[in-house]
This record gives structure tokens, C-alpha cells and sequence, in this order.
């Protein structure tokens, strides 16, 4: 590709853009993970692997894991569906919909995590019937899961419908007119076509799920060893003057934030590949 | 869909029935920096309860600001009891039905296990030779605290500063206000907490001085190490209280009246009481106090109920809008 004199810029101005985006980059990315990292073995590895080894990390660990796996089943869920439903039919109220579903950006987590509280809090609505038959929602796990579901809500059905909006619904409507069942379209045609696209939604609702702070915090209860996920572990660990205990569940929270963006890559990479693939395959029919 | 929904209330149930089968447990809400306290207050405590009656507690905690915990407390938050180091927030619970309102009287010493004091926080060798209040309001003094509006620390603070200034010769209102004016220009800002306080002085290096809790100096020394700093003990400070109740409401329900008492009255026991003094709070027990000495050197300390009659009048007084603090501070 020659580059095209108009839409080059001069040497100073490109080496000046690099280096800013570099060095805020390096500033705002970089310093502050090396410094998680730095103040988490301050004290060497015998006090960082101590303070991993705490019973209370070890649970909000477990904890922030599970919350995770307990709210993506209904993301994907509910997910795939909304995008469905909005990617492939018309229907009247569709962009009331596409509004809701934007809803949990729009809200600052800590009011989504208000909202639980005046809906089952000990004053909010349902709070005396749960009182009642003794159910716990809030301050409680069921509740902390409730939260992050709301919070991580968006990520895969936004991922997925200007995919399947770009696909169209030719592939399906051949399927059905081949006389595939419901199902089967689903499994064999619409699944595979989103796949990657899927899977990327649910390594950025995964990603949230587990470092979700505001909304979770709210709902809590903070009660150590059951229910603090391991953003208000770290929190609190940090009021306390413990600083390696602070900074070496952090360090966890960063590894795991580091998984992501391999796993994130990848998809990314094996997407590209894929769309690449099709456009070969589908070249020589264009004119 | 009606299966989802019995199906999702289900799990929901079978989550948190399983803790209710369990043996009893007491959940002791708490303020922020109370851990060491309890961590080995608890085990203390269930040997106790286990020699004299027999039954298996457990105890769990939660910790959180002060003011969120009895927020949280509220709107449903399971504690039995509460052990707080504001009276303020207890007392919001006795407003909401929660705690008894008379929850000061159900426990000796305003029902405060132990107490602690203000102090200050300067770089090593004092180079500024800081030594009471006036020091602080002193024209090129840097002093660091927590908001004095909406932050325990801040209050105490303040109010500290105002009783002072109170106590001078010739001293009133009037001159306590102007003083309070002069030392909070000294305040480059307000920090959000007792521990964002901690973190602008310590590192950040702002400030010549910071106002703190006696007992939270030892914190810091256990970050930050001992050799970077002095602790200065001013001519007269508050006497900080760390009141304790038990939550009525849900020991009625949980059955757990009878331990959860016992849980607070413990704190008043040899042992409790050795523990606290171990954890920098200057324990009730006198004898304790004298063997502690070299922990807590003497002070002249007044209570917030001697000098202002209460903490929510000096709380009306003081940080309502368009009280003193409004009034003395008017933004930069």
C-alpha cells in the first residue's frame, strides 16, 4: 500500500502521538500493575503466599468464583435470547427492549445495588414476607448474585446483536425451509454462526462479574469468610493496615484480569480468522 | 417459566437454610479497623462459653465504615450485635426499633468496653515542635484529618479542638469558633476516612501533622514502621468511646438473646478487658490501665457527654447543616 501524502503526517506529529498514547499507557496500565505486584511481595514471597493462604482470601476467592459461574449460565441465557430476538424478528416495543437492556450501564452500580436493598431489604418491599418464611436475599449470597447479574447483564446480548444483525436470517430461513426443526436451526446453524461472538460476551461479563465492586459492596453485609468477593476483600484488608494481605488479593484479581485478556485475544484472533476465511470462500461468487 | 421461578426460589431456600441448621452463630457487626480486636477476642470467648455452657458457637464478623455497617444493620443485615466507635450509630439503630433505646445504661461505662484517644501524628523528631492544639492552628502548620462533617474521626477531631479552646483561659463559644476557623485553614484538605487521612500523611508526605485515634498510631507503625513518625499527646483530647448493644430484633428472632449478651458482657472480663489493652484501646479495668502504663502515658481527657451533653447534641450543634462547622469553614 503506498501511503497517500494527504493522509500522512509529518514525523514530529506521529512520534509525539506515540508517545503520548505510550505513556498513558504506561501510566494509567502499566505503573499501577507492576505497583499491585511490588507491594504485594514488599515483604517477600513467605508473607504474599501467608497472606494467600488466609482463610478469609481463600473464601472471598472461592466466593468471587462462584458468583461468577452462578450468574453466566443465566447471562448466556438470557443473552442469546434478547439478541435473538432482536437480531432476527420485528416486534412492536423492540427498542424499548434494546433501551432496557442498556439500563444496567446506564446505572451507576451502587444505585443497582440500592435498588435490591429497597426491594428486599429489611424496609423494602418484600423485605417482611422474606423476613417472614425466612428466606435471605440480601446480605447474603443469592443477593450478591442478583447484583452482579444485573451489573454483567448487557455484555453478551450487546456483543451479540450486531453480529447476528450483520448475518441476517438467510442461513436460518434455509434451514427451516429445508425442514429443520427449531432446535436444529439453533444448534446447527444460528450457535455455530455466533459462537466466537458468544464466547467473547462471556469473557467481558466473566471479566465484570469478578471485579464488580459498587453493586456488590452495597448488598454484602461484609461478612468476612461468606460473603466478601475478593474487590471488597481487598477493600477492607486495606483499612485495616494490611497491606501485603491488600495488595496480594489484588495481585489474585490482576491475574485474573491478565486471563481475560489472553483468553480475550484469542477469541479475537480466531474470530478474525473465521470472518477472514468466509470472505475467501465466499469471493469468487461476489461480481 | 412458573418452574424457573419455583425452581430459582428453591435454590434460593436450600442456600440459606443450610446456615440456618447449622449450630448457633452470633454475626458481630463492626466498624473498620476492629479486626485485631476480635480476632482473638472470638476464640477467647467461644472457650468460655463452651467451659461454662457446654454449646459450640461460632462466631462470624463483618466488618465496614462505621455509619454503613448500622445502615446495613437496617435494612436487614443479620448482626446480634453491634460494637461500633460511634455512639451516634448505635443511636440511629435505637431510632429505627432495633436496639434498646436505653442500650447506653445495659452495659456498665456508657456501655463502652474500652475507650481511646485523640492524638497527634508527627514526622520524626516533631522538626515543627508541635505540642498542643495551638500548635496546629499555627500560621504555616500543614494538619491532616479525616472530613470533619461527615467522618467520626473528623468529629472527634473537631470537637476535640473546640473543648480546648473551651478549657483556655477566658475561653467561650465565641472563641472556640474563631479558633476552629484558624485551624482548619491549616487543612490542606479533608481526607474521606480515618485511613485516607493515614495514607495522605504517611504517604503522600502532606502535612506536619495528623489527628488521629491513640490507638490507631500502632496501626500505622505496623505499615509504615515505627521509626517514621511521633505520637504527641496534646493537654487535653477526647476521650473516644466504642460502644456496644445488642441488636433486639434479631436476637428475639434468632433465639440468640442469651449468647449474644454474654458475647458483650465478656469485654468487661480480665480477659477482654487484656485483649482490648493489647490492641492499643485503654481498657476499663484500672489495674489493667497501670499495667498497660507504658502503652497509654497519661492524659487529661474529657467525654463528649461531659462537655457537649451527648453525641447527638453535639452532632446537631456541630455538623448539622448550618451548624459551627459550617459556619467556621467557609470553602476555599
Amino acid at each position: 500500500m503506498k501511503s497517500n501524502r494527504a493522509t500522512q503526517e509529518p514525523g514530529w506529529v506521529r512520534a509525539l502521538l506515540l508517545a503520548t498514547g505510550l505513556g498513558f499507557l504506561f501510566f494509567f496500565l502499566g505503573l499501577p500493575l507492576v505497583a499491585v505486584f511490588v507491594e504485594a511481595l514488599a515483604q517477600g514471597w513467605p508473607a504474599y503466599v501467608e497472606a494467600l493462604k488466609d482463610s478469609e482470601t481463600r473464601s472471598a476467592i472461592w466466593l468471587t468464583v462462584l458468583i461468577a459461574l452462578a450468574v453466566l449460565p443465566f447471562n448466556i441465557l438470557f443473552g442469546v435470547a434478547a439478541a435473538w430476538a432482536i437480531a432476527k424478528f420485528d416486534f412492536r416495543g423492540k427498542s424499548l427492549l434494546i433501551t432496557l437492556i442498556d439500563l444496567p450501564f446506564a446505572v451507576s452500580p451502587v444505585v443497582a445495588g440500592l435498588i435490591f436493598i429497597l426491594l428486599f431489604g429489611a424496609q423494602g418491599y418484600f423485605g417482611p414476607w422474606l423476613a417472614a418464611n425466612d428466606v435471605k436475599i440480601i446480605f447474603a449470597v443469592p443477593g450478591m448474585i442478583l447484583a452482579t447479574l444485573f451489573i454483567t447483564f448487557p455484555f453478551i446480548a450487546r456483543e451479540l446483536i450486531p453480529l447476528m444483525q450483520s448475518q441476517g436470517k438467510d442461513e436460518e430461513e434455509a434451514a427451516v425451509s429445508l425442514g429443520a426443526s427449531g432446535w436444529q436451526m439453533f444448534w446447527r446453524v444460528t450457535l455455530p454462526n455466533i459462537k466466537w461472538g458468544l464466547l467473547y460476551g462471556v469473557i467481558l461479563a466473566n471479566a465484570r462479574a469478578m471485579g464488580e465492586f459498587g453493586a456488590v459492596s452495597v448488598v454484602s453485609g461484609h461478612i468476612r469468610g461468606e460473603t466478601n468477593t475478593l474487590p471488597l476483600h481487598v477493600e477492607i484488608l486495606y483499612n485495616e493496615y494490611n497491606a501485603v494481605g491488600a495488595f496480594a488479593a489484588a495481585s489474585i484479581l490482576a491475574l485474573l484480569a491478565l486471563v481475560t485478556l489472553v483468553a480475550k485475544t484469542v477469541v479475537e484472533w480466531r474470530m478474525k480468522k473465521e470472518t477472514d476465511m468466509l470472505n475467501t470462500v465466499l469471493a469468487p461468487e461476489k461480481t | 417459566m412458573k418452574m424457573l421461578v419455583r425452581g430459582l426460589a428453591a435454590s434460593l431456600f436450600a442456600l440459606s437454610a443450610g446456615a440456618a441448621l447449622a449450630q448457633t452463630t452470633l454475626l458481630n457487626a463492626s466498624y473498620d479497623v476492629a479486626r485485631d480486636v476480635y480476632k482473638d477476642y472470638n476464640p477467647m470467648f467461644q472457650k468460655h462459653w463452651k467451659a461454662t455452657t457446654g454449646e459450640t458457637l461460632e462466631l462470624k464478623q463483618s466488618h465496614g465504615g462505621s455509619s454503613k455497617q448500622v445502615r446495613a444493620v437496617a435494612d436487614g443485615l443479620e448482626a446480634d450485635v453491634v460494637t461500633m466507635n460511634q455512639a451516634n450509630d448505635i443511636e440511629f439503630l435505637a431510632e429505627k426499633g432495633l436496639v434498646a433505646k436505653d442500650w447506653a445504661k445495659k452495659f456498665p461505662n456508657n456501655a463502652s468496653p474500652y475507650t481511646s484517644a485523640m492524638v497527634f501524628i508527627v514526622r520524626k523528631g516533631n522538626p515543627k515542635g508541635i505540642k498542643d492544639w495551638s500548635d496546629l492552628a499555627a500560621p504555616g502548620t500543614q494538619v491532616i484529618l479525616p472530613h470533619p462533617k461527615n467522618t467520626g474521626n473528623g468529629r472527634n477531631t473537631y470537637l476535640s479542638a473546640w473543648a480546648w479552646a473551651l478549657k483556655q483561659p477566658g475561653g467561650n463559644d465565641a472563641k472556640a469558633q474563631e479558633f476552629l476557623g484558624r485551624l482548619l485553614k491549616n487543612a490542606p484538605l479533608f481526607a474521606a476516612g480515618g485511613r485516607d487521612a493515614t495514607t495522605t500523611f504517611m504517604q503522600r508526605k502532606m502535612g506536619d501533622a495528623l489527628v488521629t485515634f491513640e490507638s490507631e498510631a500502632e496501626m500505622i507503625a505496623k505499615e509504615f514502621g515505627k521509626g517514621e513518625f511521633e505520637v504527641v499527646y496534646p493537654s487535653l483530647t477526647m476521650q473516644t468511646e466504642f460502644p456496644v448493644a445488642v441488636v433486639e430484633k434479631v436476637v428475639d428472632k434468632k433465639g440468640t438473646r442469651k449468647q449474644a449478651t454474654a458475647y458483650l458482657e465478656y469485654l468487661w472480663s480480665k480477659e477482654g478487658q487484656e485483649n482490648a489493652a493489647q490492641n492499643y484501646l485503654r481498657p476499663r479495668d484500672p489495674e489493667l490501665l497501670k499495667k498497660y502504663a507504658h502503652f497509654f502515658p497519661p492524659v487529661k481527657t474529657f467525654t463528649v457527654d461531659e462537655v457537649f451533653g451527648g453525641a447527638n447534641k453535639a452532632f446537631a450543634t456541630h455538623f448539622k447543616d448550618g451548624g459551627s462547622f459550617d459556619q467556621v469553614y467557609v470553602a476555599k
